[in-house]
């Protein structure tokens, strides 16, 4: 290594890897993993949560973690969204490829993606 | 994609307690689970509760688990780790997040901060941390003078023990312009109870390599020893792997950040001996010989390694280094007391709930730090003193429980702040014991160069013997008194003039006890063996004869149903028989 630069670079590089363990930022995604979770498909949901939040730099700010059965398996895989004061959101039956959209609409631009939400679906 | 980093602690401490073995099943365990892509098993340095150990984290959700087992690990992995189910019944105290417990709400940590973080074996890890933009600051926007000015600023003081201003002391090295000066760290970390420069080694072992650069470059050397105890192999290893991956990296060695700045660093193994904790000891044992201290002046800022201006710097006084560089002087000094700034480690030991390792703003109360973050006396006993600083320090009563710690008010009461040892003592401790232990170190470790210390002390112990023979005279506490003053006058360095403190502040805050010892033939503790012995009450006893059969010196006699008499002339003290008996009949008089 020969420059200041340098050095900024590995430590951008390397800040993304080391966010986990600054605890938990302003929004958590809490994704259903459980048995009922991971037989319905709760897995590449995570799995796409945690790079999309990377790959965007939205690791300051966003926390993707996991967490059990939340007891209403028919809807899994089930992610909910925590922020603040805010009430959380549940959005039921999650596959992978809703999660841009979740990540652009609701993470970034403040607004529940609400034609995936428990409420749409139970309705 | 990583989603979880598994954090184990790989200190000392844990490491004993089977860390390493976890960190491996968890490993093979990860794998089982098709999770090895997700989930990174990180060990690091010493998260300070060595007493709950081996510890681990699971970050991002901060799940704190303690006193993990090996046939835990499949369960962690298969609930926590794949489902999300956390295991309660491991988690610490069901604390939601690490900062919200007791043990480290009041904490502050600047020179810990990393320790417990991140993994002392990646360079890069430590980097994330802003780790090395100090050292690029210093060489690409400051003059040595301005470091300096800052170090000054800052308040720092030397966390080894006698607490000199860290910026004078580069200041004085910063004078002498001859071309060869040397940069040494001091981790020869040998007070009883003491680890912090330990953990700091193990812990984040860059913040020392990155601060001796910082140092060189302030007082213009170009060449650093680290003079770490070869008991310490885990701390040696990670110090080595740190140095070879800075020098890698050009963080050390020729023109760093090309600017024309050169700096390395080598590693120097120490024996063991605890003299060589002693600046100019140390400085003899690295040029090869045999380690003895020397006269100051001249003081190695002027005439030190080699003959050459050399500064000396403890593990922890260099860990705050870096950070005060990057957030400033002032940052520093809103921290701790008027005279003593920043925080200060602190050894947890002895008689208190949470052993371990705790940082604090000085200025805290030894309250808040023994009850709020220690946890208390455990088994409902009640608090004696305290003993801070080793074999240098002393022994602070009760009645200053509330004094804020600092360098200046511990001075002022008879102790001191030496490396920041704190070993607790409940109602069981007898004091006269406590002093006769650390002589009985000091006499072991005394190098026997000059004769107030090795002769000094070892008259001292004699005394101390017998008093806690029963054959102490009053007259006799007196000589001691006199005797230990003579030591602190005249003995050569920090090791013979710091010795006598233990004794001196137990005759200081306890005298009542040595008093019991010598007119009284009693020891209030029932500590000391030839003043106590073991009674069987007549009345309690049931004659069930498990004493008799718990004695290993067959000295308890007496007929099934009958009360039965101990043989106070085969008694050996052991105390089996009280600990053994249903009935609380038997009794330490």
């Amino acid at each position: 290594m020969k420059t200041l630069e340098e050095l900024a670079q590995i430590r951008e590089r390397m800040k993304n890897k080391v966010a986990l363990r600054e605890g938990t930022g302003e929004i958590r995604v809490v994704v259903g993993m459980a048995t009922c979770g991971i037989a319905a498909g709760a897995r590449p949901v995570l799995n796409a949560f945690v790079e999309q939040v990377a790959e965007q730099n939205l690791g300051d700010r966003v926390t993707v973690t996991q967490t059990g059965c939340i007891g209403m398996c028919r809807f899994e895989p089930i992610v909910e969204v925590f922020e603040g004061d805010k009430e959380r959101v549940t959005y039921v039956k999650v596959k992978p490829e809703m999660v841009p959209e979740i990540i652009k609409e609701h993470l970034i631009g403040g607004k529940p993606v609400t034609k995936y939400t428990i409420g749409a679906v139970e309705a | 994609m990583i989603r979880t980093h598994v954090l184990i602690c790989g200190g000392t401490g844990c490491t004993s307690s089977g860390s390493v073995k976890i960190a491996e099943a968890l490993e093979e365990q990860i794998a089982l689970n098709g999770l090895a892509d997700e989930i990174k098993v990180v060990r690091t340095g010493c998260f300070g509760l060595c007493a709950l150990g081996p510890v681990m984290i699971v970050y991002p959700e901060g799940t704190f688990y303690s006193r993990v087992k090996l046939e835990d690990v499949p369960e962690i992995v298969s609930e926590h780790l794949l489902k999300g189910r956390v295991v309660d019944r491991l988690v610490y105290r069901e604390t939601e997040g690490l900062q919200e417990t007791g043990f480290y709400k009041t904490q502050m940590r600047v020179a810990l901060r990393n320790c417990g973080v991140i993994n002392p074996e990646q360079i890069d890890e430590y980097i994330a941390m802003d780790g090395y933009s100090a050292l690029g600051k210093v060489l690409t926007e400051m003059t040595p003078e301005e470091v300096i000015q800052v170090m000054k600023d800052s308040g720092l003081r030397g966390r080894g023990g006698a607490g000199f201003p860290t910026g004078m002391k580069w200041d004085f090295a910063a004078r002498n312009k001859v071309p060869q000066k040397y940069v040494v760290c001091n981790a020869d970390e040998g007070d009883p109870g003491a680890f912090m420069d330990r953990s700091v080694l193990e812990g984040d072992p860059h913040a020392v390599l990155e601060a001796m650069a910082i140092a060189g470059y302030a007082i213009g050397a170009n060449k650093g020893f680290i003079y770490v105890r070869a008991e310490y192999p885990i701390a040696v290893k990670r110090l080595e792997i740190a140095i070879g991956q800075a020098r890698e990296y050009n963080l050390l060695g020729k023109d760093i950040f090309g600017t024309g700045f050169d700096f390395d660093i080598e590693v120097r193994l120490g024996a063991g001996a605890f003299v060589c904790g002693e600046e100019t000891a140390l400085l003899t044992s690295i040029e090869g010989n045999r380690g003895e201290p020397r006269n100051k002046p001249p003081f190695p800022a002027n005439k030190g390694l080699f003959g050459q201006p050399t500064i000396i710097n403890n593990v922890e006084t260099l860990a705050n280094i870096p950070q005060i560089i990057l957030k400033g002087a002032d940052w520093f000094a809103s921290m701790g007391t008027e005279r003593s700034k920043g925080t200060k480690v602190f050894a947890l030991g002895g008689k208190i709930v949470n052993t371990g390792l705790v940082e604090i703003p000085m200025g805290t109360t030894l309250r808040e730090i023994i009850y709020d973050i220690g946890g208390g006396i455990p088994n409902g006993k009640k608090f004696k003193a305290v003993q801070t600083g080793g074999p240098s320090g002393g022994c602070i009563p009760a009645q200053y429980l509330d004094l804020p710690i600092d360098y200046d008010n511990l001075i002022k009461i008879g102790a001191m702040m030496g490396s920041g040892g704190m070993i607790v003592m409940d109602e069981t401790t007898c004091m006269v014991d406590v002093a006769r232990f650390f002589l009985d170190f000091t006499v072991d470790e005394s190098c026997g160069k000059c004769t107030p210390c090795r002769i000094g002390t070892r008259r001292l112990l004699e005394m101390l013997d017998k008093i806690t023979a029963g054959n102490g005279t009053l007259e006799d506490l007196d000589k001691m008194e006199e005797l230990c003053n003579y030591i602190k006058a005249n003995a050569m360095c920090a090791l013979g003039q710091t010795a006598p403190n233990p004794v001196l502040s137990t005759l200081k805050y306890f005298r009542d006890e040595y008093e019991a010892h010598v007119v009284e033939k009693r020891c209030p503790a029932g500590v000391c063996k030839n003043l106590m012995h073991y009674e069987i009450q007549p009345d309690k006893c049931r004659g069930c004869t498990l004493c008799a059969r718990k004695c290993p010196a067959g000295a308890i006699t007496g007929k099934v149903k009958e009360p039965h008499v101990i043989d106070q002339s085969k008694c050996i003290k052991c105390g089996a028989c009280m600990e053994g008996c249903k009935f609380s009949a038997i009794i330490k008089k």
